[in-house]
């Protein structure tokens, strides 16, 4: 009972409040904006033609009441989180008919496939590269492996997913320039091999990137752990190496990887966004990539709140594993 | 004194430290072509003043743009607009870390605990897509200094914990206490007997802050949202993709930029981690054995 007393119930009150927060950001942010977002979309409508003043004003009306501009502020602030408690993101307006919730929906599995599967790649990659590279300092492969990480790491997203992308379609085609996958959805050879395929390079810029980061920290962490005494016992009591690193010193060192995964969650999805309108791929990111071409606000706005919903969430599940990898967390 | 102590500590770094001396190198000549930019011939917003499209020859060394302009030139203020959107960012986002840090690190108690939680949930909020909403409603009113305090805005959260940590450990040192006894009020205990110890810390992390503000500057501007009319590493990389520079095999345009970037962050990078391995305790103390020997050595 203490678990949940000491452990989940206060992680699951900060999930909470990440809610909170980023819901009121979210509501906030466009009622600052000096650009008053009914105004702009009557002005592309009227742009190529001319409309009735009358049916301009309903048409203004309608838009107040789609984007929930009526009332006052508290009124609105009410009504917003009825919305978002339904899980209505109301209309795009780029492709009017379509609602937010419909383009998301279609996008939004891209992303988790991609990004689900880089950063289960990276961190593995990540911690096992890192430990080893900690463990044995002075090998030619883990300083050669350091240097090169330590020249990677502080590349911006999309400058490396960018060089990749040059590197790779351009001046060397092996790889597809738009992302996706080929024919129909099925659960065929021929269709999941053409989504790994079109996949590929995607992933690669986030793994990349994310490895690099874990790389360093596992390394930093497993130099620290080496030194403690029972891993001398253990070499004393001679242990096999490859026991004493992976089952002893790295297992030590996961805790606060864990930790640290769940906080970077939100970068590696900004990642994410970044590598997916690169190489085109039909993620979250190219659909805010289009709705920014096309000043989509609604849609932007539907993206940002449900990408911290989501972060908050997944950052939430991966803490809730802590007490599985931690017994002290668990028996206390 | 203080003078005397940085100047100290540049040396040791140089001396012990090769990402130092790689950094540092680096960033000099970022430092150059940055400061090259107020002897530009042209005005950064010249256009058709050399010929245009040329690839890199002994007249223009990295080229000219469809626009007609000299890709060097440019550079070098794409660099100094880059430099100074992040560093005002950095700025702005330690300074509110700072603060932050020091109220919720001295005061502990309640007010702690309110301000962290608050502080960790936003650690947990994606930026990319808050920034990218903020830019998209901003659109056409963005300018140099907006981007730069929206960057600073959304970037302390992170810092202010590792100050919170350092403040709490520093209260409870003996000269703490002192200073409490001797009438120092709440204020002038943090900021004249606490902040020289955050110094250093805030140095390696700023870098930190430097490398985030540079790739959003870059992705903001690759995605059409930031001030399209001043030349910055992001902005460049935007026009050339708007004429389609790698189809018309244009590449210098976009190679300038890339190259320019990674050179910045990799200089900034190398600074910091040479920072922080200076200010880690355990090589410090190895640092200080060597010192001793070579001192002793001279003695003898």
């Amino acid at each position: 009972m203490t678990l949940l007393k000491e452990f989940i119930l206060p992680r699951f009150a900060q999930w909470l409040i990440v809610i909170f927060v980023g819901v009121t950001i979210t509501f906030i942010i466009p009622r600052l904006s000096p650009v008053n977002p009914v105004n702009e979309a009557l002005a592309r409508v009227q742009m190529y033609q001319n409309i009735d003043p009358e049916a301009v004003q309903i048409m203004r009306a309608t838009l107040l009441d789609l984007y929930g501009l009526e009332g006052s502020v508290l009124e609105q602030y009410i009504n917003f989180w009825k919305r978002v408690l339904k899980g209505d993101l109301g209309p795009s307006l780029a492709s009017f008919p379509m609602s937010v919730n419909q383009l998301i929906g279609v996008s939004i599995g891209w992303t988790i496939g991609l990004l689900g599967t880089s950063i289960l790649i990276a961190w593995t990659l990540g911690v096992t590269l890192g430990s080893l590279a900690g463990y044995y300092p002075n090998r030619w492969w883990s300083e050669g492996l350091e240097k090169s990480l330590i020249t990677v790491y502080p590349v911006p997203y999309y400058i490396l997913a960018f060089v990749l992308l040059m590197a790779f379609t351009f001046y060397l085609p092996i790889f597809p320039l738009i992302g996706g996958a080929r024919g129909t959805a099925a659960l065929t050879w021929e269709y999941i091999s053409s989504v790994l395929y079109h996949g590929f390079l995607p992933a690669l810029s986030i793994v990349i990137g994310a490895t690099a980061h874990r790389f360093i920290m596992a390394k930093a962490l497993t130099t620290t752990e080496k030194s403690s005494d029972y891993v001398q016992y253990a070499q004393m009591a001679a242990l096999p190496e490859r026991k004493i690193l992976f089952f002893y010193v790295t297992r030590n060192t996961l805790l606060p990887q864990v930790t640290d995964l769940s906080l970077s969650l939100g970068a590696l999805f900004g990642g994410a966004l970044i590598a997916e309108f690169v190489f085109g791929y039909p993620g979250i990111g190219t659909t805010m990539y289009t709705a920014i071409n096309n000043g989509d606000y609604n849609a932007i706005m539907g993206i940002t709140l449900l990408s911290i919903v989501g972060i908050a969430t997944a950052s939430l599940l991966i803490d809730l594993i802590y007490p599985l990898i931690d017994p002290r967390v668990r028996y206390r | 004194m203080a003078n005397d102590v940085l100047r100290a500590t540049i040396r040791d770094l140089f001396r012990f430290s090769l990402s130092f001396r790689f950094g540092s190198i680096i960033l000099m000549i970022v430092g150059i072509l940055l400061l090259l930019s107020f002897f530009s011939p042209f005005e950064s917003d010249d256009r058709r003043v050399v010929p245009r499209n040329k690839p890199p020859s002994q007249e223009f060394i990295l080229g000219t743009t469809g626009n007609g302009q000299d890709g060097f030139w440019l550079l070098t203020f794409a660099i100094r607009n880059t430099l100074m959107v992040s560093g005002l960012a950095v700025l702005i986002g330690r300074s509110i870390a700072v603060m932050l840090g020091m109220i919720t690190g001295y005061l502990g108690g309640k007010t702690d605990r309110v301000i962290s939680s608050i502080v960790d949930s936003i650690i947990v909020i994606p930026r990319l897509p808050l920034l990218i909403l903020i830019a998209a409603i901003l659109r056409g009113e963005m300018t140099v200094l907006s981007l730069a305090l929206l960057l600073g805005v959304l970037d302390w959260a992170h810092p202010s914990k590792r100050y919170r940590a350092m403040i709490l450990s520093l209260r409870e040192r003996e000269f703490t206490h002192t200073a409490i006894f001797s009438g120092m009020n709440a204020l002038k205990v943090v900021v004249q007997e606490h902040l020289p110890f955050l110094i250093p810390l805030l140095l390696a992390d700023a870098v930190a802050g430097f490398l985030w503000a540079i790739g959003m500057e870059v992705t903001l501007s690759v995605l059409g949202l930031s001030d399209l009319s001043a030349p910055s590493i992001g902005t460049l990389i935007f026009w050339g993709n708007y004429h389609h520079a790698l189809l018309r095999r244009r590449v210098w345009i976009l190679a300038a930029p890339i190259a320019a970037s990674v050179l910045m962050v990799v200089g900034f990078y190398l600074v910091s981690l040479s920072l922080s391995e200076y200010l880690d305790p355990r090589t410090r103390l190895s640092r200080l054995t060597v010192g001793e020997q070579i001192d002793g050595g001279k003695a003898g």
